[in-house]
């Protein structure tokens, strides 16, 4: 379980993010949605404890990112914005350095990789250099490396940003079937239809506000339209959010 | 903590053992540019000043029929003389468009001052920004000179007086310059390209684990791991001290090769580069390497692209030149308070290696010590830059 409280953050005169606060669930695919420039990135870098909050605090399964930092990251599986991997390792060694990193021992985190290569169907590129995969297999790898120490909770950063048709089907399969394991997924996204097909809880974020919290059903009721982009629009409209 | 740095020291060394502009730049250009450069120039010096001492001189030489004796004098002495008739004007352009090299202008009124004994004007005409030109010259003024001398003395035993009067100081030289100290004005700047081929071996790997890593775009996913990240800047500056150790030895190894092949002795020379030097070389200059690692990896984590860690640390590699440079403009002398001063204790100390000199114990205890004091304050620096958020860029 992911508990943001109130975080706020600036940088320099500009308020980047402003007392948002929201909680994503074990079991349940959370999204944080918000036009670009909203506050997705900070909020998330501030959830995975890159970024200090100016106030506020997350807790990872309860364990606070700031106080014990790096208890809470086990606990917690990232894929940045950028998740780009190193092109003259395999998949596998990319996997094992994060692994290793994680501090995982060598016979368990061979064991670890064998069940990533079979639940995410890798194993035609596992040896391969990561430079010459296609998108959808570099996704598989990433999404790999952030899940080697299995982590109970996880953090992606729009995730489908910059992939093919394939690859975002591929994905939205992964995480589905990470969800039905009782994962708690919290994810950015400024797509709208995206969130719409995979989330259970949306957070609307606009100017660095928290502007709606809830499931699709309520986000549809408060903006009073059974169509979810109206619903979308007219939240953050109430905000000027939207340009 | 070790355990983390021992992985991403792993994990760095593997990745650019497989990089082929790594081990270009790393294993490659880097440590042989600096021997096979010095190689090649040194052979060219060596033919040039064999080739100079052989040639015999030649001298355009204009009014030769007013100076016959000069002439013969010229002539005994083995030089070749083109005889013409040139005018001081035409006698510049010559020299100018480097159609001749010398030219001796016997003066007008040459013959009737020689006989008046009073002093009978030459002019020589050469260009002394041409080096060889220079030589030759050099050689002229030095053949004239002993005529004028042989004319005076003789005139003066006519006239009765002791030519002696003439020469009130006999100077001797003695050249005390051992063949190995000569060499060393040679070698002087070898130093330099060690130190270099140390730089060329880390550089492509201090730039690949920083600004690479971010431009790759993994940064984020390796800064957001439960790992300190001193361990992470640890690994990197170790791997990148692995490659530069490699880069030295190599480089050293194709030294003593290119000096084997080398004929120093012709010079009058003699190097001592054998391998007990390279070993020595090799201890020397350890220290120099995680300062070297550390500086690189430093500029290349404020960058934000490769482009841009490559034109920092194009400067950076320059950095060592300097103290050598102003050694070599004051001649500094090997001391303890010098040994302070990275690179320029290194280049004194393989320096006092090359000329066989006493090293005292003190000497390389101070230079290692400074060399890795300061690679340590850097390398804090680097762990402190690492720390911050604006790492994320």
């Amino acid at each position: 379980m992911i508990e943001a409280d109130a975080l706020c953050k600036r940088f320099g005169a500009i308020e980047a993010v402003h007392e948002v606060s929201f909680t994503a669930r074990d079991g349940e695919i959370t999204g944080l949605l918000g036009p670009n420039g909203a506050g997705k990135s900070t909020t998330l870098r501030m959830v995975y404890g890159v970024l200090a909050p100016d106030s506020g605090s997350v807790r990872i399964d309860g364990i606070d990112i700031r106080g014990e930092t790096s208890r809470a990251r086990a606990h917690l599986g990232v894929l940045p914005h950028a998740a780009g991997l190193y092109g003259n390792l395999s998949a596998r060694e990319n996997i094992a350095y994060f692994g290793s990193l994680q501090g995982i021992g060598r016979r368990q985190l061979r064991a670890r990789i064998a069940d990533l290569v079979t639940s995410l169907a890798m194993e035609d590129f596992i040896e391969r250099r990561a430079k010459g995969l296609s998108q959808g297999q570099r996704i598989k790898v990433a999404l790999a490396r952030s899940l080697v120490h299995d982590p109970a909770n996880l953090v992606l950063d729009e995730p489908t940003n910059g992939l093919d048709v394939m690859a975002i089907r591929s994905l939205r399969g992964m995480l589905k079937q990470l969800k039905s394991q009782g994962r708690c997924i919290l994810f950015s996204s400024h797509v709208m239809q995206e969130v719409a097909a995979l989330c259970d809880q949306v957070v609307i974020v606009g100017q660095g506000r928290l502007l709606a919290h809830g499931t699709l059903q309520s986000i549809r009721e408060r903006g009073g339209t059974a169509s979810l982009e109206e619903a979308f629009l007219r939240v953050l409209g109430t905000a000027g959010g939207c340009e | 903590m070790m355990r983390a740095l021992f992985t991403v020291f792993g994990k760095e060394f593997l990745e650019n053992l497989r990089d082929r502009r790594t081990l270009v730049s790393a294993l490659l250009f880097g440590p042989l540019f600096g021997p096979l450069l010095f190689g090649a120039m040194v052979s060219r010096m060596l033919d040039q000043s064999i080739a100079e001492s052989d040639e015999p001189l030649k001298i355009t030489i204009s009014g030769a029929e007013q100076a016959p004796n000069l002439r013969r004098y010229l002539e005994s002495q083995g030089v070749t003389l083109t005889l013409s008739s040139l005018s001081e004007e035409a006698a510049r352009a010559a020299v100018q468009s480097r159609a001749v090299q010398v030219v001796v202008i016997v003066a007008a009124d040459y013959a009737p001052r020689f006989t008046a004994a009073l002093p009978a004007p030459l002019l020589l005409v050469a260009d002394s920004s041409d080096a060889p030109a220079r030589k030759s010259a050099d050689r002229v003024r030095h053949l004239l000179a002993n005529y004028g001398s042989d004319i005076a003395q003789l005139r003066l035993k006519s006239r009765g007086v002791s030519p002696l009067l003439a020469l009130p100081v006999a100077v001797n030289e003695i050249d005390v310059a051992t063949p190995t100290g000569r060499a060393v004005a040679v070698l002087g700047f070898m130093t330099y390209f060690v130190l270099f081929a140390v730089l060329m071996g880390g550089l492509y790997l201090a730039i690949d684990s920083t600004a690479g890593e971010r431009e790759r775009g993994s940064l984020e996913s390796l800064l957001s791991l439960p790992v300190d990240r001193a361990s992470v800047v640890g690994g990197k500056i170790l791997a990148t001290c692995a490659y530069m150790c490699l880069s030295l030895a190599i480089s050293l190894a194709a030294f003593v090769v290119v000096f084997r092949f080398v004929p120093l002795e012709r010079l009058g020379m003699s190097a001592n580069l054998g391998a007990g030097t390279a070993l020595k070389f090799f201890a020397i200059c350890l220290p120099f390497v995680p300062l070297g690692a550390a500086l690189m990896t430093l500029v290349a984590s404020f960058t934000r692209s490769y482009r841009e860690a490559q034109t920092y640390l194009s400067s950076v590699l320059l950095v060592p030149t300097l103290p050598i440079a102003f050694a070599s403009i004051y001649s500094l002398k090997a001391k303890s308070s010098l040994m302070l001063i990275p690179s320029l204790s290194q280049h004194l100390l393989m320096t006092s290696v090359l000329k066989d000199e006493p090293i005292a114990p003190l000497e390389v205890v101070l230079s290692a010590g400074s060399s890795l004091a300061l690679a340590l304050l850097l390398t804090a620096a680097i762990a402190r830059r690492w720390r911050r958020e604006s790492m994320l860029g």
